[in-house]
């Protein structure tokens, strides 16, 4: 049995292809347990930079600055009555919230943090990626049948009609993407997640800029898709407040509503993971070719370190801008002691093995922590799509640009 | 255990033949009639996939082919029963017994 | 996998395909069928795995289980339930109806256990690692002209739908 565990740390593959199933549930624990962190964060981050962008403070009493409103906002839904409708059905009304929640956290199983960190590589994995994704849209279909009311019935026909048209062009920039990897030395293109990261390492380009314009036309493409898929604004009509009374997820309360943020937010972060490994080239640092050698290794292995040094130099200056009221100890307190967590961690990601392990985790999850800004940054900035508008944007402008796209890079990839 | 074979797999697409045709044949509500369709065209694909694996690939090619037919026909028989309820108001097959009305 | 898990994994998902077919023959409730469906759906799609074809099973996820099923729960939003859910469920030759459709599949059994002797008893294997990049070989080269004529087929099934779903053409 200890073998069984063992064996696996010399093998140079993910689980799912060593077979290990121990470790392979260790690697989901820790999957799953890093993406509902990674959802309170962003929930933080969010109303923070929400309200920094309109020029308010956002929410500053529950920690020092706000830091524990996430668990605070847990805390209230988790113990919020919990209402059924009337004539509702009752076991569609308690199965959509979980059709969207597993569709959503079932992507991360092929989602590569590196060369052998995923918790497998199947052979399909973008395949696997896009149909799962595609059934969260019977959880939304089913939440707004179940609530038997107006509101969610027009809400979820609405964000279903925009989940599936974005869909089709979503599927055709990731298959130009796919196309791309097909110029390989072996000449066979490959539908693994691994697969398409060490397919630009070895053409030595991130996708993003191959062909350019093409690859970055397919970008924008899924970036504007995936901010459709998800329901985030610009394209967030159907759960707005203002139009909707938040579209089909109106009649859930409490736990089962959080069900839904925790579905939305983790379908975020995956699409955000598929269009890093597509086109910003997965876990490789920036500039792999162009700057090489062992000073430059050495300069970019720091960065992680040094992020978070920054981050609690920032922290320790709003220690220092903290009033000096006897009311406000306890946040000062917290706050320092965050500060210096975040200096412990920086100290430790500068020693060398913690070093050379943590360098395609980090580049990762920070192209990842960009994309997360981004739909934060457009929530803030643009104004709502109307309907109308919304689909003309998904079938006329979308879908001939990014078949134009496909058939382009098609072209492009056999005349070079 | 017995080893699986192909002959378990043939039972299997044979049992939901059968669940799907007892559908088509007793069901009253048009689109349970249209999902047991769907029920027939699945257990053939089953089939067809069962056997490529004895004899390459164009078993699979097949099934995807008639995957394809299936969404056809789903669209246009929805489009259809559609069409017919906004002129009578019912899911109801047996009163579908009309040429022309 | 090892070869315990092999008939486990066959038999829970047999049994689960076997089941969501029963259920959707048997629910009043159309959207309880709608959902008992997709469940059998994605069984299938496991059976596909363990078939040694992926690709399918990925197509089988994508558009059995992402697109026709959608399309069903809309359809079934759009018409009205609640009157069809009082209605008598099955109609008056339900019992002929399920003894004929029992006794072809009692044939269809009886010429599978006779005819066993002319399947081949090994499989060729066929490499998972492959399969897509040879199902890509073998539908834009030998089967070209069905993938055109099925590509036509969806642009008429298209027009179509959209013609009769329409209130005024």
């Amino acid at each position: 049995m200890l073998d069984y565990v063992t064996s696996y740390l010399s093998s140079n593959t993910t689980p799912g292809q060593a077979g290990n199933v121990v470790w392979a549930l260790i690697y989901i624990l820790i999957v799953f347990a890093g993406v509902s962190i990674a959802v309170m964060a962003m929930n933080w981050l969010e109303r923070k930079a929400l309200a920094h962008f309109q020029i308010r403070l956002g929410p500053m009493r529950v920690g020092p600055h706000g830091l524990l409103q996430p668990i605070a906002d847990a805390i209230k839904l988790l113990t919020k009555e919990d209402i059924i409708p009337e004539n509702a059905d009752r076991l569609v009304f308690w199965i959509a919230p979980l059709i969207i929640l597993c569709a959503s956290f079932a992507v991360y199983v092929v989602i590569p943090f590196g060369p052998t960190h995923a918790i497998t590589d199947l052979n399909i994995g973008i395949l696997f990626m896009l149909g799962v994704s595609s059934l969260s849209v019977l959880g939304v279909v089913m939440a707004g049948w179940a609530s038997n009311s107006h509101y969610p019935l027009i809400g979820s026909l609405r964000s279903s009609a925009q989940m599936i048209s974005y869909e089709v062009a979503m599927g055709m920039a990731v298959v130009s993407a796919i196309l791309m990897t097909s110029l390989n030395r072996s000449g066979t293109g490959t539908l693994s997640m691994i697969g398409i990261v060490e397919a630009q390492q070895q053409q030595q380009i991130w996708y993003l800029f191959k062909f350019f314009p093409l690859g970055f036309i397919a970008f924008a493409i899924f970036a504007i898709a995936m901010v459709a898929e998800t329901n985030r604004a610009p394209f967030d009509l159907p759960e707005a407040e203002s139009e909707l009374t938040a579209g089909f997820h109106t009649e859930y309360s409490g736990l089962r509503w959080s069900l839904f943020m925790l579905g939305e937010y983790a379908a975020m972060i995956a699409v955000s993971s598929i269009a890093v490994t597509l086109w910003l080239g997965g876990w490789l640092r920036p500039f792999p070719n162009a700057l090489t050698g062992a000073t430059w290794d050495l300069a970019f292995s720091l960065l992680p370190g040094f992020t978070f040094l920054v981050l609690a130099v920032v922290a320790w200056v709003g220690v220092i801008r903290m009033p000096k009221h006897s009311y406000f100890r306890m946040q000062t307190l917290g706050l320092a002691g965050f500060a210096v967590l975040l200096g412990l961690i920086g100290l430790v990601l500068f020693a060398p093995p913690v070093r050379d392990r943590i360098q395609d985790i980090f580049w990762f999850t920070a192209k990842v922590a960009f994309f997360m800004y981004m739909y934060i940054w457009y929530r803030a900035t643009f104004p709502r799509y109307r309907f109308d508008q919304l689909m003309r944007v998904g079938w006329k402008v979308l879908l001939p640009v990014s078949l134009g796209v496909l058939i382009g890079t098609a072209v492009v990839g056999m005349v070079l | 255990m017995v080893p699986i074979t192909t002959l378990h797999y043939l039972v299997v697409a044979a049992a939901l033949f059968v669940l799907g045709v007892i559908g088509v044949l007793t069901r009253r509500n048009v689109v349970i009639v249209l999902m047991s369709i769907e029920l027939i065209l699945n257990a053939v694909n089953l089939n067809l996939v069962a056997f490529s694996r004895l004899w390459g690939l164009h078993g699979q090619i097949f099934a995807i082919f008639v995957i394809t037919d299936a969404a056809a026909e789903a669209a246009v028989g929805l489009g259809i029963l559609i069409a017919f309820f906004r002129n009578k108001e019912t899911v109801n097959i047996d009163e579908v017994d009309l040429l022309k009305w | 996998m090892t070869p315990v898990a092999t008939p486990f994994f066959f038999y829970f998902l047999a049994a689960l395909t076997l089941l969501s077919a029963i259920l959707v023959i048997t629910q009043k409730n159309a959207v309880h069928s709608a959902l008992a469906l997709i469940l059998g759906l994605l069984a299938q799609a496991g059976l596909y795995l363990m078939l040694y074809a992926p690709f399918v099973a990925g197509v089988q996820i994508i558009l059995y289980a992402g697109g026709i099923m959608v399309l069903f729960l809309f359809v079934i939003m759009l018409v009205n339930l609640e009157r069809s859910q009082k209605e008598e469920q099955f109609n008056r030759q339900w019992l002929v109806g399920s003894l004929a459709a029992t006794a072809l599949g009692g044939l269809l059994v009886a010429v599978f256990i006779k005819g066993k002797a002319l399947f081949p008893t090994s499989s060729t294997q066929i490499a998972e690692a492959s399969n897509t990049q040879q199902v890509g070989e073998l539908l834009y080269g030998q089967y070209m002209f069905p993938f055109e004529i099925a590509s036509l087929l969806l642009l008429v099934a298209i027009i179509g739908a959209v013609v009769m779903a329409k209130k005024r053409i």
